[in-house]
């Protein structure tokens, strides 16, 4: 296997050696960008625990409260929603503030029924 | 506190209060100002260097230079985190004025693995814990110490571990300018599973970006951690190709992505072949991004001289090739936690090889045609084989479960220790959760699918804004645990921050900490338990041997021992000598006139050292003659006989001896044999006496008969100012 590689980076860099500094530069780049779109994909993609508490944030909501909201919100399957549009809905739903709206989530077990 | 006074150490407490209604007042990184046509200040024109300081402490040659403080083109980083962030604020501000605008802090140890912020002030390991109110307050004092210095400063930390997203909307909020952020350092050296990592920094990279957070990559650390650092150089670049190319896919622009690079190797290897063509080879493939070039640590030992030693060539390196952002590691980091003044030990480093090294490009080109070439270019074929053998395997993930990263041998070859992680595996590991096709986050810099009622002008238009449009609507937490904050800490450390007590500090007001060096006459082992006991007995508690360097494998040891003092000096007991105050030049020159002041002058003994005495006799060094002072100056080697022969022949008001050596005390023998024959030929009362040397002080000249004596560093003023004033007190003028 070990030689198998070195075999093929020898034939790998023959193909190399024909390029010019800036073709290399161009290749080196064109492979990176390669690499890296499904990683961006995942991005766009997924979200995570920490991703929704850094929503919640930007709503004004603080670090602590946070924390359990969003615990709370991914045990009721509900993340792939987004935690904001989630707290959004409980406001909307019971006509308070955000801050209520987390706080409400956090102390009441039923809040996040029927919201979707 | 709306500034600082230069007389008066920074309030901490000041600083606190009212924090919870600070918010930064900009966000964003800043570059150095360049000078249009270079910087000239007194005779020199400078090619690179940028808008001066304010206020700042020069290098300490400067004061044969005007005192001029040159600052480089690159901006200058010294990493500041002992622990407790109320006293690295006081190093900020020395660093800043020994020319940093860019201050890293480190998190306190774990912080990577914690899911979710931290608040308060807890004390930290190895760094400070980052929560609102750290990062916060230090922003507010960083404030005020770029007014003081007028320059501004970048306060920067990590996003990074398993919190990221929520760590880079924190450092929007807060006005951080900096931020270390590279999925690879979180799956390869903190174990976070791969594909939460690289979901989060899609999301927090999205924040910094829109936030003018200046990015710095992780990539370094592969050569710190491989076993041959300058093995694994085709594989940084892919490390650094990797974040770069994913942060520029999730929108930063180019020019707010830094690559953290680090020359890698250090003597006694023959450095410069493995760190130049490096550096070539990156700058050629990442010209379009910026460099924040570090200086290496994978190779400090204790011996601090070592460590500058070669951070002065990878300045060098720096200077030679290019740096936006030139880092500096703190020479002791070898051997302790930082401490204050080695902060600006490294600070000074970059400083003055940059300096020295002003406008190198124009001088000395790189030579391309000969070997450098071939390396350089060994170096990104490698890179790009490795790149396709990525591909080859299935991509960045399957790749890193190989085990391809951070492996010690030079690619395409294997040591087989390289560092595999599993995709399934590792810290928040199954954690991802697939966005819904209503998915919706209502505010701003959010990063991917997000599905936002239509017609909307911001994001954040159904929460009527976000915090990143409305500060006002940040959630400030104080504290959170009553028994470890600042408060408290600072309650303890009050009497020799703001009280009359002075103590020794090397991290903490009031740690006590000081370092002795000594030169132990016995071999390595002998020398360093003898060290410790010589400590003991000096009173210093737990001493500790930090550095031993064998001088000779019997003749002796150079050793350094570290401890702490238990007792701190009373201010108000100390009896500080009175600075002199000078006279002003017209009333020298006018009471020199009324006499028509005439001195004789030369060197005593058996002593050719001239240059000293003449910078205080001739007008060209504003001597005393430019005060209208008449000399008679009779050379060097002159017998104290002569002199005072010399003085009663031209009748001289006063006898100025000069006397650099100091064997066996000869120079305060001449003194007192001055006194004395003055005194035998009847003209002591008539004649002043004085006396200038390296090692003289006013003390010692007074204690051996003179009427004043002057040090170092002494100016012609300094000894007319001497000579009226004991004229007036003698009512001769």
């Amino acid at each position: 296997m070990s030689e198998d590689r070195i075999k093929k980076f020898e034939v790998r860099r023959q193909q190399l050696e024909k390029m010019s500094d800036e073709q290399l530069k161009n290749r080196f780049w064109e492979l990176c960008n390669q690499i890296v779109e499904p990683m961006v994909d995942y991005g766009k993609k997924y979200t995570s625990q920490s991703i929704e508490r850094s929503v919640l944030l930007r709503m004004g909501i603080d670090s602590v409260t946070s924390q359990g909201v969003v615990s709370r919100i991914n045990e009721a399957g509900l993340l792939g929603k987004g935690a904001g549009h989630v707290v959004l809905k409980v406001s909307q739903k019971h006509k308070v503030d955000l801050r209520a709206a987390a706080k409400r989530i956090n102390e009441d077990k039923t809040a996040l029924e029927g919201l979707f | 506190m709306k500034t600082l006074d230069i007389k008066k150490k920074i309030d901490i407490e000041e600083i606190l209060n009212d924090l919870e209604n600070y918010h930064p007042r900009r966000k964003g990184w800043t570059w150095r100002e360049n000078v249009d046509g270079g910087y000239k200040v007194e005779k020199f024109h400078f090619k690179e260097m940028t808008k001066p300081l304010k206020n700042s402490v020069p290098l300490p040659a400067a004061k044969y230079f005007n005192n001029i403080d040159p600052q480089p083109q690159p901006v200058i980083t010294t990493e500041i985190a002992s622990g407790r962030f109320e006293d690295d604020i006081r190093r900020m501000r020395m660093a800043a004025w020994h020319g940093a605008d860019h201050i890293m802090v480190i998190r306190t140890t774990g912080q990577s693995h914690i899911d979710g912020l931290l608040e308060g002030s807890p004390e930290g390991v190895g760094g400070v814990p980052i929560t609102r109110k750290q990062i916060r307050a230090s922003r507010k004092a960083c404030d005020l110490i770029e007014d003081e210095v007028g320059r501004k400063i970048n306060f920067h930390s990590y996003v990074s571990g398993v919190a990221g997203p929520e760590v880079a909307v924190l450092f929007a909020e807060e006005g951080i300018n900096g931020a270390h952020q590279d999925p690879q350092y979180n799956v390869l050296y903190r174990n976070v599973n791969m594909y939460r990592s690289f979901t989060d920094a899609a999301s927090a990279k999205k924040v910094m970006a829109d936030a003018g957070i200046f990015q710095i990559d992780g990539a370094h650390n592969a050569n710190a951690t491989a076993k041959e650092g300058w093995s694994v150089m085709p594989e940084l670049l892919v490390q650094h190709g990797i974040n770069c190319a994913f942060s520029a896919a999730v929108g930063m622009p180019k020019s707010q992505i830094g690559l953290s690079t680090v020359p890698p190797c250090a003597p006694p290897a023959p450095k410069i072949w493995y760190d130049l063509p490096y550096a070539v080879a990156l700058r050629d493939i990442f010209s379009e991004f910026k460099f924040r070039a570090q200086q290496n640590t994978r190779y400090i030992e204790s011996d601090i001289e070592e460590a500058t030693r070669t951070h002065v060539i990878d300045t060098m390196i720096s200077a030679l090739t290019s740096a936006d952002i030139q880092s500096t590691i703190t020479p002791d980091e070898g051997r302790n936690v930082p401490w204050h003044y080695n902060n600006i030990r490294g600070i000074e480093t970059a400083k003055q090889t940059l300096v020295a090294l002003d406008g190198f490009k124009q001088l000395v080109k790189i030579d391309r045609d000969g070997p450098l070439g071939e390396m350089v270019r060994d170096i990104k074929e490698r890179a790009i084989c490795f790149l396709e053998e990525m591909i080859e395997s299935g991509g960045y993930f399957a790749a890193v479960e190989k085990g391809f990263f951070v492996d010690s041998a030079k690619y395409p070859d294997r040591n087989g220790d390289g560092i595999a992680r599993d995709g399934k595996g590792g810290v928040g590991a199954g954690t991802i959760v697939e966005r819904d096709a209503d998915y919706m986050a209502p505010v701003c810099s959010v990063f991917g699918h997000n599905h936002l009622p239509a017609g909307l002008k911001k994001p954040c238009d159904p929460i009527d804004g976000c915090t990143l449009c409305k500060p006002e609507k940040i959630a400030y937490i104080d504290e959170i645990d009553q028994t470890d904050n600042c408060n408290l800490r600072l309650a303890k450390t009050v009497e020799y921050r703001k009280g009359k007590m002075i103590k020794p500090e090397a991290e903490w007001a009031g740690d006590g900490t000081v370092l002795i060096q000594l030169f132990v006459p016995e071999e390595l082992e002998v020398a360093k338990v003898a060290a410790q006991e010589i400590a003991k007995k000096m009173g210093l508690l737990d001493p500790e041997v930090i550095n031993a360097q064998v001088m000779h494998p019997s003749e002796g040891t150079f050793v350094e021992v570290k401890g702490k003092v238990d007792f701190a000096i009373d201010r108000t007991t100390l009896k500080i000598p009175p600075k002199e105050v000078l006279l002003s030049e017209e009333e020298i020159r006018e009471g020199i006139k009324k006499i028509g002041l005439k001195v004789v002058a030369g060197t005593v003994g058996e002593d050719e050292h001239s240059v000293g005495l003449r910078e205080i006799l001739d007008i060209k060094h504003g001597g005393i003659e430019k005060y209208g002072v008449k000399y008679h100056y009779l050379g060097t080697s002159v017998p104290i006989s002569k002199m005072v022969d010399a003085a009663i022949e031209t009748g001289a008001d006063a006898i100025l001896i000069s006397t650099i050596i100091s064997h066996n005390d000869v120079h305060r023998k001449n003194m007192r044999k001055l006194d004395e024959l003055c005194r035998e030929k009847g003209i002591r009362d008539k004649v002043m006496v004085m006396c200038g040397g390296t090692q003289v002080t006013r003390e010692i000249a007074q204690e051996c008969g003179m009427d004043d004596g002057f040090g170092r560093g002494t100016k012609g003023i300094q000894v007319v100012n001497s000579m009226v004033k004991l004229l007036k007190a003698k009512k001769r003028i």
